[in-house]
């Protein structure tokens, strides 16, 4: 095992933690917004982990310059989709879950 | 560069452990009381499969797979924005 080697491990190890911690927050959490937060913070910090150690493995290619691009354009859209999806339900009326309104199990 | 045995092995797992959540995400589809929680599992969904298309194009040394996961990476971005604006504008064109 080279270090690359090791480092590339640890931040695939560490973007699957991650993403799967975005699985149980969408699967758990009780309400729309809260899910919508989940897996646009948790899910996007995974990807870009896992994509940083995928662009490791590569030499100096033409593919680390596609990885990375791919990693830039998933951190810059995964939060503006949760964004709008999440504006376009509050402008829907979808109550927000409170102490009052209790939420979806 | 050609990948080492044990390398191709736990970026074979981490491809695995991907689908797994992506087949987990499929419960806030078919279980989610309103249309913008299918949304966001379908979009969550897409941006694992973006991911693992990235690590078995890691793993098998086939850098093609990159090209197909940026075009789906793309058409899921699409797919998210599109409902959206379809869904203010209450069935007006974008």
């Amino acid at each position: 095992m080279t270090p690359t080697e090791i480092l590339v491990v640890a931040l695939v190890a560490a973007g699957t933690f991650f993403a799967f911690v975005a699985v149980v927050g969408i699967v758990r959490l009780p309400d729309l917004y809260t899910r919508a937060h989940a897996t646009s913070k948790s899910d996007t910090l995974g990807i870009l982990l896992t994509l940083s150690g995928v662009a490791l493995v590569f030499g100096a290619d033409l593919a680390v310059a596609k990885t990375v691009l791919l990693g830039l354009f998933l951190f810059v859209t995964n939060p503006t989709a949760a964004h709008a999806i999440t504006r376009a339900a509050y402008d829907q009326g979808i109550a927000p879950w409170t102490t009052e309104t209790e939420g979806d199990e | 560069m050609a990948v080492s045995g044990l390398l191709q092995t736990v970026l074979l797992a981490a491809a695995a452990a991907f689908v797994v959540f992506a087949v987990v995400l499929v419960y806030r589809i078919v279980a989610g009381p309103t249309m913008q929680d299918r949304v966001i599992a379908v979009n969550g969904i897409g941006t694992n499969a973006v991911v693992v298309l990235a690590l078995l194009a890691a793993a098998l040394d086939r850098p093609g797979y990159l090209d197909v996961a940026l075009v789906y990476g793309m058409l899921n971005f699409l797919m998210s924005i599109a409902i959206s604006k379809f869904t203010v504008e209450r069935g007006g064109v974008i």
